[in-house]
């Protein structure tokens, strides 16, 4: 920690990095539906518009597809946009400009150009927001060649995972947890928490290891401190960056004990759970006492019913139980 | 002024210069299949479009522009060079896009030309997106649109005239209404054909051209250049004929002989032929010399792309990132490192 930190939530650490970079590169445009007037659909662009004014600041209608292929063409020519997607289930809306444009630009164009810009959206349960506004879509963009995706779980990974993207010569999907906003934590504006891409270990354990990322980082601390009450040591890691990814250190933690969780909020089939599972067991093979286990959230739309929402992703108490039953074989009663 | 009037007392004949190297261009693509087998599939020849080197006579340098997939001839009246969009399109390192990209995602970024798309109407709204940066970089500088009548079917062209309208954004969006998208008719995809009202309705400034006169294409298109260039966009539709099929395989089945003989009629080069004579602006010698020469730089184009080679492997992961992002690691080394620590 330096002399510069301070106590921020995550709404305010992601709104410093956006002013910060707009003062820093007077080619950053900030641009999206209800990012200007009225501030941010979830707060994050407030005011921003009095300090940069409504041409850096644009307020966008209603024309998702358009405001990404806009800024596609504008990355692509000099400025570098932040295009805001108020909820990242409106993918659906933008999944042509950002998978068969911004990603493949670059590559289809042999290099010409790049496309310099930063998707802004927020997913995630915890508003009783329903099917349409709650879900967590990372894996369609991690599936994609091309995109960096980043998922900060934390007040300081908020802005300084944002203010990264902001230097990046590729297209970053950057999505936000809307259950985080106001969370507080340290703001450290000198002192980022690791590099861009590497994950960080946010609790040591020698018994498991859980890997997570956004928000499930805070529900795999909450269950390694019951899982410390029961005598099991769980180290938990913040994948933080799904793209570009290191799972190096994430490697050899898991070496060391031989057993390893992976936690999303994303449902399980076909989710990015899958696909650091994979990575582990292959590389991890012949270290792993026990097979690598998946705690994603239910193969169901998110429900509207606060109880039934709730229920839907992983708790404490669920990833709690199935570390103790993978590590010393204590079936839960769910079981 | 625009490039060709400057260049030139006898802008007719650039014009027409144009349109046959488009027409030449475009048969020797034709050829390429047949001397070189099946490299870059997907082509689509813009035989009877060749009126839109009217438009690209009306932009000036500095100007940006993006096609979709039949943007040879826009391309090359934009100044691209013919050797290396043939060896682009035959997939050849050469090519403009390192033999990455092909017909369809053609861009040179020296020409101000920002990609052709596969997608259609994929790349409309990055000629708003340049248009947006213009504007708030203080260049002057327009970005054109070019776009098939089948684009004018998808909603993301409409998302894009609001907010080149709302913005007062110096865009063109040029539909080259060929009549067809693919087998369909344009009367079997759209109840109400008059796109320019369409246009007006979102507060562009809409306008019609007849695509087989290139004169009237020009000045049509340089007033529609001039006024977006002062920050109120236009869209221009400019009525063809598509004189093959669709894409290479299609034999057009779905029309009558009769239907395309009267729309080859419509034959913006033979137009510009006709009128050069009638004019006295040229002899027919003349033109027969320039037919020839056109033929000669196609030729040796062709030649020239049939040369070269395609990338080598490792150019595979070369643009996935930026140069200095390490790439995406091959196959072959992901199983060696995974495999390797088990045997
Ligand atoms: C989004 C999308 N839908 C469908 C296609 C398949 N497709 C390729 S070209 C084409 C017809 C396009 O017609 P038009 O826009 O008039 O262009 P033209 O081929 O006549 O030049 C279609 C349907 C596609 N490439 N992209
Ligand atoms: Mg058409």
């Amino acid at each position: 920690m330096t002399a510069a930190a301070q106590t921020a939530t995550y709404r305010e650490a992601l709104r410093e990095a956006l002013a910060d970079a707009m003062r820093a590169d007077g080619d950053v445009i900030v641009m999206g539906e209800e990012v200007g007037l009225y501030g941010g659909a979830y707060g994050v662009t407030k005011d921003l518009i009095g300090e940069f004014g409504a041409a850096r600041v644009l307020d966008t209608p209603i024309s998702e597809a358009g405001i990404v292929g806009v800024a596609v063409g504008a990355a692509m020519t000099g400025l570098r946009p932040v295009a805001e997607i108020m909820y990242v289930d409106f993918a659906g809306l933008v999944m042509d400009q950002l998978g068969n444009q911004a990603a493949k630009i670059r590559y289809m164009f042999g290099g010409q150009t790049g496309v310099p810009m930063v998707l802004r959206t927020q997913g995630g349960t915890g508003r009783s927001a329903a099917a349409q506004h709650s879900q967590s879509l990372e894996s369609w963009f991690a599936h994609v060649p091309g995109l960096r995706v980043v998922m900060p779980a934390t007040v300081n990974d908020a802005y300084h995972l944002l203010r990264q993207a902001l230097t990046k010569p590729d297209p970053v999907v950057f999505i936000e947890h809307k259950a985080l906003y106001v969370s507080k934590g340290t703001l450290d504006k000198d002192k980022p928490d690791a590099p861009w891409g590497a994950p960080v270990l946010r609790r040591a354990g020698g018994d498991a290891v859980i890997v997570a990322y956004s928000r499930m980082v805070h529900e795999a601390l909450a269950a390694a401190e019951t899982l410390a009450e029961r005598g099991v040591e769980a180290a938990v890691w913040d994948l933080r960056c799904l793209n570009p990814m290191d799972l190096d250190p994430i490697l050899e933690s898991v070496r060391a004990c031989g057993r390893a969780a992976v936690v999303t909020e994303s449902c399980l089939t076909g989710g990015f759970a899958a696909e650091l599972s994979a990575q582990i067991s292959e590389h991890c093979f012949d270290r792993l006492e026990e097979p690598v286990i998946r705690i994603a959230g239910e193969d169901v739309p998110i429900p509207v019913a606060p109880d039934l929402e709730a229920a839907s992703i992983p708790t404490p108490g669920l990833i709690a139980d199935a570390m103790a039953w993978l590590v010393s074989r204590e079936a839960p009663a769910w079981a | 002024m625009s490039d060709v009037a400057r260049a030139s007392n006898r802008p007719l004949l650039d014009l027409y210069r144009t349109m046959r190297r488009i027409r030449s261009f475009e048969e020797r693509v034709g050829e390429m299949f047949v001397r070189q087998g099946t490299a870059g599939s997907m082509l689509h020849l813009s035989i009877g479009e060749e009126g839109v080197a009217g438009v690209c006579a009306a932009m000036e340098d500095g100007d940006s522009f993006t096609t979709h997939h039949r943007g040879h001839g826009v391309f090359l009246a934009r100044g691209g060079e013919p050797g290396r969009m043939l060896a682009e399109i035959g997939g050849k390192e050469a090519g403009y896009c390192a033999g990455k990209g092909g017909s369809m995602h053609i861009a040179d970024m020296g020409v101000g030309h920002l990609g052709a798309n596969a997608i259609v109407g994929g790349g409309i709204p990055h000629a708003v997106g340049a248009a947006l940066s213009y504007k708030t970089k203080g260049i002057d500088a327009v970005s054109v649109a070019f776009f098939g009548d089948g684009a004018m079917q998808q909603g993301l062209l409409y998302e894009s005239m609001n907010m080149a309208a709302l913005w007062s954004l110096p865009v063109l969006f040029v539909c080259i209404n060929n009549q067809y998208g693919m087998g369909t008719r344009i009367d079997r995809a759209a109840a109400n054909t008059d796109f320019a009202a369409r246009a007006e309705a979102f507060g562009l400034a809409g306008r019609h051209v007849d695509g087989s006169d290139v004169e009237m294409v020009l000045e049509t298109a340089a007033a529609a250049m001039t006024t977006a260039r002062s920050g109120t966009p236009g869209l221009l539709t400019m009525t063809c004929y598509r004189f093959f099929g669709h894409a290479r395989m299609d034999k057009s089945p779905y029309r009558d002989a009769a239907e395309e003989a009267e729309g080859r009629g419509h034959d913006p080069v033979a137009a510009a032929r006709a009128r050069l004579l009638d004019r006295s602006e040229a002899r027919e010698a003349d033109l027969d010399a320039l037919d020839a020469e056109a033929a000669q730089e196609m030729d040796a184009a062709l030649d020239w792309a049939l040369a070269q080679t395609q990338p080598p492997g490792a150019a595979m992961f070369d643009h996935v990132y930026a140069p200095d992002e390490p790439p995406p690691q091959p196959l072959r080394d992901r199983l060696s490192d995974v495999l390797r620590e088990y045997r």
